[in-house]
């Protein structure tokens, strides 16, 4: 199994990024779109990179997604130098974005490439959360 | 605009060291730069380009022409591009050299990271670091999401990983200045410890102090020289990223810098004789050979098998000097060692034993930061003086 427990440091916080931080700490996964050429777009930035324009409102993802990758780390470094073997993945969201992330809460050897995973929250201090995602029961 | 045929390689010098404890960075700076000075048969008041890049701390070109004393620099250039960014310098170099911005242009990288850990500059708070950093995400794990993709899409395996450190290793035991010179075995590969699965402990590149530099010269420099120069034919070089978060795993930016370099040269894969290709991790090397088009997309695995990278009578014989994975990754930054290998083979200098056979054009490639996330990419040409 993945450990019980991983290290949750800070992210670092700024004035594009605030609103998603704030609102992971609330338990919800906010995403950009583009209002002009409705992209969504990660990570967020008040920029689209697809179309140059600055006109992007945030909304509620649905929190699901399945693996795109994934490794199970087993050297830890910095605040993670005793969390090992712990598992870093890429996520495609629903909603077509792939967001580093953790694995938690699963069985280290049955975890698969495409895998249907959906969001959980872990408190980070300073008001933020950050975003790891579990295996959906199929 | 070309940089064909415009400058030329008149100076190379690798750092015989591996573990340097008891020497200043600048102070080792200052031995590869006499180093390949000599090598070229120049002088320090011969130089008036400087090229250097993150590993190079404080005010980059300008903190080390102060310390190395240059008086005569008109052109400074301190491009950061990770590892890739002395293959990327070459293109440089030839550029100003084309034109007339200067005649003798230095390219330096020098670290000690077994030292101090230092891994480069990084300036202020990049945007996209909280989405990355609390997640635990190491250099090698990284490398190790890219390879568990191109495992899924192609079929890739850890045997055929392990051939490119086989490789390696079977060079770098001609090389009595590499760290590792122990030939080592597909089952040593494999049962070494794992770090980031799949990625086993021999997938991944050493860490070493020490470093190299360059002397790039214009035509009527080189052809005054008595040494060997080998000629810039081409380069090419770009960002690798995840476009809008949807990251391609399975390819990296030597899909843009190489076919950028191949056309500026005028040559095609079938024209490399031997190439240097970035060697970070073993998956470095597997994906960037498909993507300069050594063979088809998907096919690194089977292409790097039954010994096709193995000089001097593989078909693509490469990192002859032990690379990355076996001789030297100095600060972590393996391009100068790539661009510096490429020079010998055209020179006839590699060590005998992996010396390709009447080498005419050269290849070397840089990968620089993280195929997990974003990096450099350059690609370099080279051919004999004559070529």
């Amino acid at each position: 199994m993945t450990p019980d427990w991983l290290p949750s440091p800070t992210p670092d916080v700024n004035a594009e990024t605030r609103a998603f931080w704030e609102s992971a700490a609330h338990g919800v996964f906010l995403l950009k779109r583009c209002q002009d050429c409705d992209v969504v777009i990660w990570y967020p930035r008040e920029l689209c990179p697809e179309c140059g324009r600055m006109n992007t409102e945030w909304f509620a993802a649905s929190g699901r997604g399945s693996i795109y990758s994934y490794t199970i780390n087993h050297r830890g470094e910095g605040a993670y130098k005793d969390a090992s073997p712990f598992v870093v993945a890429y996520v495609e969201l629903e909603e077509g974005p792939r967001v580093l992330t953790n694995i938690v809460d699963a069985d280290l050897n049955s975890l698969a490439i495409g895998d249907a995973v959906e969001v959980v929250f872990t408190g980070a201090g300073e008001g933020t959360a950050l975003f790891r995602f579990r295996p959906v029961a199929t | 605009m070309t940089i064909k045929g415009k400058a030329f390689i008149a100076g190379a010098y690798e750092h015989p060291d591996r573990i340097i404890p008891d020497k200043s960075l600048s102070q080792v700076s200052a031995e590869i730069v006499l180093g390949a000075l000599a090598d070229a048969g120049l002088g320090l008041s011969d130089v008036d380009g400087l090229l250097c890049a993150g590993d190079t701390p404080g005010f980059g070109a300008i903190s080390l022409a102060n310390y190395l004393g240059l008086k005569n620099l008109s052109y400074l250039d301190s491009t950061e591009t990770g590892g890739s960014s002395y293959v990327l310098h070459v293109g440089h170099a030839a550029m100003a050299i084309a034109e007339g911005k200067c005649k003798v242009a230095l390219i330096v990288l020098a670290g000690l990271p077994r030292q101090s850990g230092f891994y480069g500059v990084s300036h202020g708070q990049p945007p996209e670091l909280g989405f990355e950093e609390p997640f635990g995400l190491t250099i090698p794990s990284g490398y190790a999401l890219a390879a568990k993709r191109h495992m899924y899409e192609y079929g890739t395996t850890s045997t055929q990983l392990a051939e490119i450190k086989v490789a390696a290793s079977h060079h770098a035991q001609y090389n009595p200045n590499a760290l590792l010179q122990k030939r080592v075995t597909v089952e040593e590969v494999l049962e070494s410890p794992m770090i980031s699965d799949p990625l086993h402990r021999l997938d991944c590149c050493v860490i070493t102090d020490g470093g190299g530099a360059l002397v790039v010269v214009a035509p009527e420099i080189a052809r005054a020289l008595v040494r060997h120069c080998p000629k810039v034919l081409g380069h090419g070089e770009a960002p690798k990223y995840a476009t809008n978060g949807r990251i391609d795993l399975t390819f990296t930016g030597a899909v843009y810098s190489g076919p950028r370099a191949f056309a500026e040269a005028g040559v095609s894969v079938g024209d490399i004789d031997y190439a240097s290709i970035y060697d970070s991790f073993t998956i470095t090397v597997l994906e960037t050979i498909e993507d300069l088009g050594f063979c088809e997309k998907g096919q690194g695995g089977r292409f790097v098998e039954d010994g096709t990278l193995q000089a001097p009578y593989g078909k693509l014989p490469l990192n002859t000097d032990g690379g990355g994975l076996c001789n030297n990754h100095p600060a972590f930054r393996g391009g100068m060692t790539k661009v510096i290998e490429a020079v010998r083979q055209l020179r006839g200098e590699a060590n005998r034993e992996v010396q390709v056979p009447d080498c005419e054009i050269a290849l070397a490639h840089g990968t620089g930061g993280f195929l997990g996330t974003r990096h450099g990419s350059a690609t370099l040409i080279l051919g004999r003086e004559d070529a």
